[in-house]
């Protein structure tokens, strides 16, 4: 019965199943959004107002040819799509949603999780980098450095925005973190400035305009995927959404008081604050053009790196005085 | 670490064929080399054999974007050896549409600098505004591309009342929204980021290079045929030479911008002036052995035919340089030392049109590297070796 139980949990809730079918909603979602800000229908046709678009997306390039250049590395190359994929849904199985209950411990919620979170969530650009590399080709790898270059730009202000939440409350645990702060409602606003800085360090993270860079079309034509096709490259369009619900998902529990009550109160709750936190990112994917590499890491270190560290100053006076 | 990057002969920057080879050394570029040939068409040749009014439609085919530029252009031209002139009604409407093609091009450029800065919402905005523009060339000449307005000794078409009532309430959307694009080019951080300072040519570099139309005048050379030009009929309205001073591509996307309320300016005196009379005269069928230069200012510059005629229904030679060929040395020499990142911007802040240009064949050798420019004879010469080598073959099947 518990090896069942662990199976459903991993395959189908909210384990792999689960996490594709509202991955490709929340990509649909974010499709519908960016078109209407410029003025476009967006996926029309497959589905009700074109919901299924993402899925017969992936359908269609599971049926494509897989082609492996000659030179790459075969094995790295290969094995590169499914890792990142594994990475993020792993990463998924930590958000608190899925376990609502504080006390419970176990492997799924254990103090620290909020680190191995962020830390699994930095993977992914690692996987990204070694993809680029591995395909021997200018562009590819090109776009894989840029992604290292960003990297080294958005991770720092990542970390110290989302950790400083995690300071206030006093835990590294993030079913906890979500907890204080539904205790507190007044104390998330304090936290305003790191989600701004969170927001944007993730919209790097998960390389959407502004920050498109390493896969920018016009410059380096597919960047990283520029040899990638087929399978191989569904599973990395499938990665880049799971990631981004699940960056969605760190935001929400971290900044926005996660997920609380019931087990379909907090399924609502998860569904409609990553909805908003995806809202947002589509938001800013429309009214911002693309910049240039050095320009993100000037950007990071001249104004997120320093916005951060007020806020960990924030945090730090507000829990010296007032609590 | 220093690598080629190829961009192009097929590349998703390029919307037509041609080759950029670049050294690279991480994201800066070091060395840069332009090929051109990929998409020759000889019409030059063709126009030989063609009738001096079957010409205005084969060179309006010379470019999709500025098809009344390149027609009007060789108009110009023909009429003057043809020695007729055209009636006055007939020259307004000729350049309402070329100032109404400015702008349509001049706003499908905004949306392709939108796209190249990976700001597409702006590419989308500006094209939607561009179907406005174009909705009125086509309710004036009856097509959206090639408008095919032109003919020897004025326009094809007339306009009505009730069709300049339509212009003007059109010129009027376009102002409203050209504003608030002048405003985001001035305002949004990340676009200004993109541009400002890329792809700098000094107004000295400017000159030297030969560069025309808004790449210079973003440089600071107050350059416009329109102006320029004492025999033009740009002396019967107001409007000034949009120029810029900051030599890079945001002073490009400025200077066009403002040649577009130059255009709307230029557009409203026209409909206000319009005289009365027939819109054309009948030209004679031969030109008298001569030779002209016509110049006309198209949105990407200065544009130039040369056109010989040797007394009988055809030109002798039809010469065009198009104002893209004239702007390629000061695109080489700008994309030296610039960023990867920067590449399309700097390319396309020419506003490049790669089929206007083309016009010559040069073959390089894929083993050894080495190149040859090759002459026509040289071609044919060529060929029918290899015919004489090849077998004939007898027993081929008529494919149907």
């Amino acid at each position: 019965m518990a090896v069942l139980k662990t199976f459903l949990y991993l395959v189908v809730y909210p384990g792999l199943l689960f996490l594709f079918v509202y991955a490709t909603f929340v990509e649909w979602f974010d499709r519908k959004v960016y078109a209407r800000l410029q003025n476009r229908m967006g996926p029309t046709h497959t589905g009700r107002a074109g919901i299924l678009q993402p899925i017969a997306d992936f359908v269609k390039l599971m049926a494509k040819e897989d082609v492996v250049p000659d030179l790459a590395d075969k094995k790295l190359f290969s094995a590169l799509p499914v890792v990142g994929l594994a990475i993020v849904i792993t990463a998924g199985l930590l958000l608190p949603v899925w376990h609502i209950d504080p006390a419970v411990s176990g492997p799924i919620s254990f103090p620290g999780d909020v680190i191995v979170l962020l830390y699994l969530l930095s993977l992914p650009t690692l996987v990204l980098f070694l993809a680029g590399w591995s395909s021997t080709n200018a562009f590819s790898i090109i776009g894989g450095t840029r992604t290292l270059t960003m990297l080294f730009g958005y991770e720092v202000p990542l970390f110290l925005a989302v950790l400083s939440p995690a300071v206030l409350a006093g835990s590294w645990r993030l079913a906890e973190i979500a907890a204080f702060y539904r205790a507190h409602p007044l104390l998330i606003l304090p936290n305003l400035i790191g989600f701004g800085v969170a927001l944007v360090a993730v919209q790097a993270k998960l390389e959407r305009t502004p920050f498109d860079i390493p896969h920018a079309e016009t410059e380096i034509v597919g960047g990283t995927f520029t040899e990638y096709s087929g399978k191989k490259l569904a599973f990395f369009r499938l990665m880049a959404d799971i990631e981004l619900v699940v960056s969605a998902g760190l935001l929400a529990t971290v900044f926005l008081g996660g997920f609380g009550g019931g087990f379909i109160f907090a399924f609502v709750q998860f569904i409609l604050k990553t909805l908003a936190v995806v809202f947002l990112l589509s938001t800013l994917r429309a009214v911002t053009g693309r910049i240039r590499v050095d320009q993100v890491v000037t950007f990071a270190w001249k104004w997120l790196a320093p916005l951060a560290v007020l806020q960990l100053l924030i945090v730090i006076l507000i829990k010296g005085f007032a609590l | 670490m220093k690598f080629n990057i190829p961009i192009g002969p097929q590349h998703p920057a390029l919307k037509e064929p041609i080759s950029i080879r670049l050294t690279v050394e991480g994201e800066v570029i070091r060395d840069a080399d332009l090929r051109l040939g990929y998409n020759h068409r000889g019409l030059e040749k063709l126009a030989e054999e063609k009738s001096w009014i079957q010409n205005i439609y084969l060179t309006e085919r010379i470019c999709g974007i500025c098809s009344h530029s390149h027609a009007t252009c060789f108009v110009q031209g023909a009429e003057k050896l043809l020695e007729i002139e055209p009636p006055r009604r007939g020259i307004y409407l000729r350049y309402l549409v070329s100032e109404l093609e400015r702008i349509h091009s001049h706003l499908l450029w905004l949306g392709v600098a939108g796209h190249e800065a990976g700001f597409d919402t702006f590419f989308m905005y500006t094209w939607r505004d561009r179907e406005v523009v174009m909705d009125l060339l086509e309710m004036i000449s009856g097509n959206r591309v090639h408008y095919a307005i032109n003919t020897l000794g004025g326009v094809r078409r007339d306009l009505d009342e009730s069709l300049r009532k339509k212009i003007l309430e059109g010129l009027a959307v376009l102002k409203t929204r050209s504003e608030y694009y002048y405003k985001i080019g001035a305002m949004e951080p990340t676009f200004i980021g993109r541009l400002a300072g890329v792809g700098r040519l000094t107004k000295q570099q400017a000159m030297d290079f030969c560069a025309v139309g808004p790449m210079a005048r973003a440089s600071g050379v107050d350059r416009d045929v329109r102006k320029n030009d004492p025999h033009t009929f740009y002396n019967e309205v107001e409007f000034d030479i949009a120029t810029a001073d900051t030599c890079d591509v945001l002073g490009r996307t400025v200077v066009r911008i403002k040649e577009l309320f130059e255009s709307y300016k230029i557009c409203e005196q026209i409909l206000h002036k319009l005289p009365d009379g027939p819109v054309a005269v009948k030209a004679p069928r031969k030109a008298k052995p001569n030779e002209v230069v016509s110049r006309y200012e198209a949105p990407r510059g200065e544009n130039i035919h040369y056109i010989v005629s040797n007394g009988s229904e055809k030109p002798e030679r039809l010469k065009v340089r198009a104002p893209t060929l004239a702007n390629y040395p000061a695109t080489v020499e700008i994309l030296k030392h610039g960023f990867i990142a920067d590449i399309p911007l700097i390319f396309a802040a020419i506003d490049p049109c790669i089929c206007c240009a083309e016009r010559s064949v040069e073959l390089i050798d894929s083993r050894s590297g080495e190149e040859r420019t090759l002459r026509f004879s040289d071609l044919r010469r060529m060929a029918n070796e290899r015919a004489r080598i090849l077998p004939l073959q007898r027993n081929v099947a008529w494919p149907f």
